[in-house]
This record gives structure tokens, C-alpha cells and sequence, in this order.
């Protein structure tokens, strides 16, 4: 991949993330056309996998991150775009789900959107891409922000985009939660702020040492401290601040749900990861303040509150969303023990679960795409009219749930390994007790797909279209190749530990 | 209690902030009507506008003209920044005001508790 040559628009590759999914945006905006309109979303989104592949795999040969300065002002007074090796791994995993999922996104966004919303909703879905890539790219605390809220908004018109009038509740529920929370990063940026006078992340880093030392300031930081986690963790769903989600994944268009559960929560993640790392350093952070405690409990009460939510749902999208709250809380969980193993493993479960739950939201999107409902009652018996499609759902279940021999027990193990390290043994036992809850959940949604009578919308149902498939079965591909070769997930995610680690004061 | 006062009087735009914000955030929990929270949630988020410009405006300083005759200026960056945050709440609003309309196109109410009666499972 890296033998491929980008000429004078090498250097330029950082900014060119972003303003290509924008224009892509403002384009599919003139065009009325929704076939057109899908055409430029679908080459805009294969476009970019490349770019951040190109950086990342730059990023690791060298060891290196590439500083990008916009207009050529240099860091603080300008604002840069970096790439390091944490910044490039989150930006391949959401490059790569929103290409794979727009294949798939012709004919489902074509049932389930009306005619004239549909070039809209390729250009909303460029702008939330446009931002969610800029939120990881910047180095800049204020434009972090920015890019926040312009992915935010338009995530609120994806969901407002549903077919259901719950669509326009949550979307509106969300709206509210996510302003809230993103109001809160910007307050706690402000502070931070006014103690250091920079916004530039590895700047405020630098000149936070002085800051804390004075009582007066440390006041402040420790304030925006808890701003930013708050509000990110807002932003992230992380327990009990997730009940925007499940309403939200429940009831977007199918396309939508499985690119923001693969992605939008993912970036959230990411900018607390740089926050809490980066900027305050883990140590000032996680060990002088019970922040890592607190987190730790929430991700734990995530594993197992939202799990259990989930084996109660009936309706299977929610259902999922449910799921996603938990293994969020697996994600964090990693975050706030700070070691090598388990960033390692948190890292590692951002695409594994990205990738996962992405097949499985596709495997939904394909039945809602034949029979137009997800509820149980509905899709019971679907497995033998649409054997590949649920085939792929059983088998991405299978991941979800950890079993060896898939992505989701790597991640899972390395969590494992990351709680022995501090001793943490209870902490290990909680993981494997709550894996085996989301055993229940996969098992009972398999049973209804698989083992009862099929139900009167299930018995007209035919296999997905292979434009449906195709995507689908890719990612449940990758779902078991990357739980043996593990090079791309654990071996890139060991490395942006490391330097995380490294920065840590 | 002279002390307190003198605190309070010289960091009073502080307290107005915060006043602000805590009750723009009151209006959003407290309030059923869809329309009363994105009013509250624009307070909210006008509140932070004060938080940044407190500190970068200097009594008597002007914007940043590189001339012999001006001596004190007031930090620019964080007005900028608070034009960005003005235009991203405008944003919000009128998607929130927009999202508002449909709802009561759609279930014939702005009151919280009137759409989930209408549709219990919607919350």
C-alpha cells in the first residue's frame, strides 16, 4: 500500500482527509440525483482508507508522528493536524467502516429513505465523516471541538432520517445530551485555557507541569479535568450517561447505525485517550484523582447493567445498541487501569468492536431491507430464508462474545491480562462474568432466528441482494482473520500504548 | 464579610457566568417542553461565551492594531473562538427548532409528557 505514490499532494495528505469528505459533502448537496450522489459518497469514503493508510503505515516505519501546519504557522500559534501512531490507527479503522459499509449503503438507504432526503443523507453521512477524521487529526484542542460538533450535527440528522417518529425523539434526545456534552469539553478546554494560554495538545502538556504546582491554578486544572472526562464520557455513552444511545442506534436508518456504532463513539474515545494521556499525562489524571477508580466502576456497571438490558430487548437493533454500552465499558475499562496491556486492549477492541458490530448492525440492515422490522417476533425463523445474511450475524456474534479464534477474544484477553498486572483479579473474574451474559443475549437472539417457526413477515423474506452481502461477509472475514493475525489491531495498538505510555509524566 | 464582597464585586462576570450556566442547565432537566430545553440549552451554551471573553478583554484595550499610538490590547484569539462557538450554537438551535417542528408534525405536541403518552415505548 505504502508503494502507492500520491506526488506533490504527499505532504498535504492531513488536511486533504478532511476537505475531501467536506467538498465531497458540498458536492452531493447540488446533486438531486440520489444515484449520483451515491457515486461521489462511495469514491470520496473508498479514497480515504488509502490516505490513512498511507500515514499510518508512514507513522510506524519511522516512529515519527507527522506534524501538518495549516498555513504554515507554526505550533502554538497555528493550528497543526498530527498524526502519531495512536491518531493514525483510529483514523484507518473509521476510514475503512465508512467505505465498507457504502456499498451497502445504496439499496438499504433507497428503501428506507424518501426520495428527496436521499442526497442529503450522503452528504450528512460525508460531513459526520469529515468530522469524526478531524476530531482524531487535530492537534488542537479548540478545533477538536469544532470538528466534534460538525460530525455531532450531523449525526442528529442521520437518526432524525429514520423511518420511525421515534427517529425525531432521538435524534432530539440527543441533540440535547450531546450539546451538553460537548458544551462541558469546550468549558473545560476554556480553563485549561486561561491557566496556559495555548489550546495546542502537546503545548498545554508541556506548560501544565508549571500550572499545577501553583494552588490557584491546580484548582482550575483539576476543574477542567473533570469538565472534559464528563463531558466526553457524555459523548462516548459511557454508564450512565449512555441513554441517548439505545433509542438513537434503535431507530437511525440501518446504514446510519452501523457506521456511528462502529465509529462516532470510537472518535469520542479517542479524544478522551489523547486528553487523559496526552495532555494531563495518566498520571496526574488517573493516580491523583479517583477519576480511573470511578471509570472503572462505570465501565464495570457497563459490562453488566447494559448487558443485561440487552437480554431482555425485543427489539434487535436496540438490543445491540445495548451490547454497545457494554463493550464500551470493556474499552474504558482498559483506559482507566493504564497499563501496556491494557491500552493495548482497549485500542485493539476500537476496531475489533467497530468491526464487529458493524456486521452485525449490516446483518439487521439487510432483514429490515426485506422484511422493513427487526422486533423479535418479526425476524423469527429469518435464518432459513436468508441463511448467508444470518449466518454472518451468528458468526460476528460469535466474536462479539469473545470466544477464541476471533477478534473479540483478543481484546478481551489482553483486558485480562492488563487487570492481573495490577492485581486487580476480581476486575478479570467480572470480565469473564459478564462475557458470558453477552452469551445469553447472542444465544437468545440465534434461537429466534434459527430455531423457531418462521413468522408470517419472516416466510417472504429472500436473501439479501450480494451488494449486502459483500460488505457483510468482509467484515466477518476480518472479525476472524484478526483474531489470528493480530499484526494490524494488536501490534499497532501495542505501539500508540507505548508512546502514549511514554508521555505519561 | 467586607472581604467576601470585595471578592464578589471584582469577579462578579464570574458569578454571572456561572449563574448562567447552571441555570441553563436547570431549564434543559427540569423543563417538559421541547421548546423551553433549547431555550435553557442556549443559555447553556451562551454561558461558555462569557467564560472565554471574561478574561481576554482588557478595560480600555482595543483590538490588536500594530500602531505606535495604541499601548493595551485585548486578546483576540479567544473572541475568535467565541465566533466559531456562536456559529456551531446557531447551528444547534435551529436543527433542535427544526427537529421540534417534525415532532409536533408528528405527534400533534412540544410537551415531553404528553409524546410519551401518546407513545410510551418512545422513551
Amino acid at each position: 500500500m505504502s508503494a502507492l505514490s500520491w506526488g506533490a499532494a504527499e505532504p498535504h495528505l492531513p488536511i486533504l482527509l478532511v476537505i475531501v469528505p467536506i467538498l465531497g459533502a458540498l458536492v452531493t448537496t447540488f446533486l438531486r440525483n440520489s444515484f449520483l450522489a451515491w457515486l461521489v459518497a462511495l469514491l470520496v469514503s473508498f479514497t480515504l482508507p488509502f490516505m490513512t493508510i498511507q500515514l499510518l503505515v508512514t507513522v510506524l516505519k519511522t516512529g515519527e508522528p507527522i506534524v501538518y501546519m495549516i498555513g504554515n504557522w507554526e505550533a502554538p500559534f497555528g493550528i497543526v493536524y498530527k498524526v502519531d501512531q495512536l491518531s493514525g490507527y483510529v483514523l484507518t479503522v473509521i476510514a475503512l467502516i465508512g467505505a465498507v459499509i457504502m456499498p451497502f449503503a445504496r439499496r438499504s438507504v433507497t428503501a428506507e429513505i424518501d426520495e428527496r432526503a436521499r442526497s442529503w443523507y450522503y452528504s450528512m453521512y460525508l460531513l459526520c465523516l469529515a468530522g469524526l477524521l478531524g476530531i482524531v487529526i487535530t492537534g488542537d484542542a479548540f478545533n477538536a471541538f469544532v470538528f466534534l460538533e460538525i460530525s455531532s450535527l450531523a449525526t442528529y440528522v442521520l437518526i432524525a432520517l429514520g423511518r420511525n417518529r421515534r427517529a425525531l425523539l432521538a435524534a432530539y434526545q440527543y441533540l440535547i445530551m450531546g450539546t451538553i456534552g460537548a458544551t462541558f469539553y469546550v468549558i473545560g478546554i476554556g480553563l485549561l485555557y486561561v491557566v496556559t494560554g495555548t489550546l495546542n495538545f502537546d503545548d498545554l502538556a508541556g506548560r501544565l507541569d508549571a500550572a499545577i504546582i501553583d494552588p490557584g491554578q491546580r484548582n482550575a486544572v483539576v476543574t477542567a479535568l473533570g469538565f472534559i472526562v464528563v463531558g466526553l464520557c457524555l459523548k462516548l455513552a459511557l454508564f450512565p450517561m449512555h441513554v441517548w444511545l439505545p433509542n438513537a442506534y434503535a431507530y437511525a436508518p440501518s446504514v446510519a447505525t452501523a457506521f456511528l456504532a462502529g465509529t462516532a463513539t470510537k472518535a469520542a474515545i479517542y479524544l478522551l485517550v489523547r486528553v487523559v494521556f496526552s495532555v494531563f499525562g495518566a498520571a496526574m489524571s488517573l493516580e491523583n484523582m479517583p477519576i480511573g477508580d470511578v471509570v472503572i466502576v462505570l465501565s464495570i456497571a457497563a459490562m453488566f447493567l447494559a448487558s443485561i438490558s440487552a437480554v431482555f430487548e425485543t427489539n434487535a437493533k436496540r438490543m445491540l445498541a445495548y451490547s454497545s454500552v457494554a463493550q464500551i465499558g470493556y474499552i474504558t475499562l482498559g483506559i482507566a487501569i493504564a497499563n501496556q496491556a491494557g491500552l493495548t486492549g482497549s485500542l485493539a477492541h476500537i476496531a475489533n468492536h467497530a468491526i464487529m458490530k458493524t456486521a452485525l448492525f449490516l446483518a439487521l440492515g439487510a432483514v429490515f431491507y426485506r422484511i422493513g422490522s427487526v422486533l423479535y417476533s418479526d425476524i423469527a425463523g429469518i435464518g432459513r430464508k436468508m441463511p448467508l445474511t444470518m449466518a454472518a450475524f451468528a458468526l460476528a456474534g460469535i466474536g462479539l462474545m469473545g470466544t477464541p479464534g476471533t477478534a473479540g477474544f483478543i481484546s478481551k484477553w489482553y483486558l485480562a491480562v492488563a487487570a492481573i498486572d495490577e492485581g486487580l483479579y476480581s476486575v478479570v473474574f467480572l470480565i469473564v462474568a459478564s462475557s458470558l451474559i453477552s452469551v445469553v443475549y447472542i444465544g437468545r437472539i440465534t434461537e429466534v432466528i434459527w430455531f423457531r417457526e418462521p413468522s408470517a413477515a419472516a416466510a417472504q423474506a429472500r436473501e439479501a441482494p450480494l451488494s449486502m452481502l459483500i460488505p457483510l461477509w468482509l467484515l466477518v472475514g476480518a472479525t476472524f482473520y484478526l483474531g489470528f493475525d493480530t499484526r494490524a489491531t494488536v501490534g499497532t495498538a501495542a505501539e500508540a500504548a507505548k508512546v502514549l505510555l511514554e508521555g505519561v509524566r | 464579610m467586607m472581604q467576601y464582597l470585595e471578592v464578589f464585586a471584582a469577579h462578579y462576570n464570574y458569578f454571572i457566568t456561572i449563574f448562567l450556566m447552571i441555570s441553563g442547565l436547570f431549564i434543559v432537566i427540569a423543563r417538559g417542553n421541547l421548546i423551553k430545553k433549547l431555550v435553557g440549552l442556549s443559555l447553556f451554551q451562551t454561558s461558555v461565551y462569557l467564560l472565554y471573553l471574561t478574561p481576554a478583554k482588557i478595560l480600555g484595550g482595543t483590538a490588536p492594531i500594530y500602531d505606535g499610538s495604541y499601548k493595551l490590547y485585548s486578546n483576540p484569539l479567544p473572541h475568535v473562538l467565541m465566533l466559531t462557538a456562536i456559529v456551531v450554537g446557531v447551528a444547534t438551535l435551529s436543527l433542535g427548532l427544526a427537529l421540534v417542528v417534525r415532532i409536533k408534525e408528528a405527534y400533534g405536541t412540544v410537551e415531553e409528557d404528553e409524546i410519551f403518552a401518546k407513545d410510551p415505548e418512545a422513551e
